[in-house]
């Protein structure tokens, strides 16, 4: 394994227990912040944000590259119609089942083997979204 | 609005954010989910869509973005969870369906919750940004309505 796949691997140990003990590794709770009982789940997304704010905006300023990778990658992109007929699609997955792709994955390491179910058809959405247009 | 207080979410959002950002500083990668599918599919389907440079490059780092995912959740579960192991009552078509249609539109829209959501919202993108407004306000609707016809939880 090399230096950046090591230090992606120990983020995202970071990222997966966040994630289990915010509780949006189940779907109940996540249901239950998107049928707005419990709005305790838009601190997740905000405290990660501001955070991840500061990694994105101050370090570079600091540093000239990172020192296990070529450059700070910026993330940039041009807003489209696919961007915003794919959030529609998503807002109805996510409504629907309560998972998204990262709570998903770290879900499975609460135990939580049905959520297998939403990742393979997860994979068969992606390859779909490969069949319809080559971008 | 908060019955269960606000600091298991606040913490739990911090710990993510700390990630995340240790991901960006010392590799200058985005930790972003939705990605991992397509890259993925790099090594089974020979698509052009899927074999682009960019997904061959990424595929590797992505899927063990993935495999810590899982080892950090499961360390949670081992040690400070309450409840342990559990199982999610959700029934298994809302996740089937569910889940691909979050596939197939976080491919086409090119980010989720933690793409948009984390990253481009740090990233001050008015793209995610609204994105994830309308990701956020299309999924309440539908949570709502599912609720509204009598499938629960």
């Amino acid at each position: 394994m090399n230096r950046q796949n090591l230090v992606v691997l120990l983020g995202g140990i970071l990222f997966g227990f966040g994630l289990a003990y915010s509780g949006m590794t189940k779907q109940e709770i996540v249901l239950s912040f998107l049928q707005l009982k419990d709005l305790g789940l838009m601190f997740v997304m905000g405290g990660a944000a501001l955070v991840t704010f500061f990694a994105i905006n101050v370090v570079p300023r600091i540093l000239k590259k990172p020192p296990f990778g070529d450059q700070f990658k910026p993330r940039k992109a041009a807003i489209s119609r696919n961007v915003i007929i794919g959030a529609v699609i998503f807002g109805i997955g996510w409504g629907i089942s309560g998972q998204c792709p990262g709570s998903a994955v770290a879900s499975l390491g609460t135990g939580n083997y049905w959520v297998l179910i939403g990742l393979a058809a997860m994979f068969i959405g992606a390859y779909l979204r490969g069949l319809i247009g080559e971008k | 609005m908060f019955p269960l207080g606000i600091e298991p979410y606040l913490i739990g959002g911090i710990i993510v954010g700390i990630g995340v950002s240790l991901i960006y500083i010392l590799t200058g990668l985005h930790a972003t989910q939705s990605s991992f599918f397509t890259t993925t599919l790099s090594w089974f389907s020979k698509r052009r869509h899927f074999q682009k440079e960019r997904n061959l490059q990424e595929r590797s780092w992505r899927l063990f973005l993935a495999i810590g995912l899982v080892i950090g959740a499961l360390l949670y579960t081992l040690t400070f969870s309450t409840t342990g192991f559990w199982t999610t009552s959700v029934q298994l078509w809302r996740l089937a369906l569910g889940g691909l249609l979050v596939g197939f539109g976080t491919r086409l829209s090119e980010g989720c919750t933690s793409g948009h959501g984390i990253s481009g919202l740090a990233s001050l993108s008015t793209t995610s940004l609204s994105a994830v407004i309308v990701f956020m306000g299309v999924a309440i609707l539908t949570a709502n309505i599912v609720q509204l016809v009598g499938v629960l939880p």
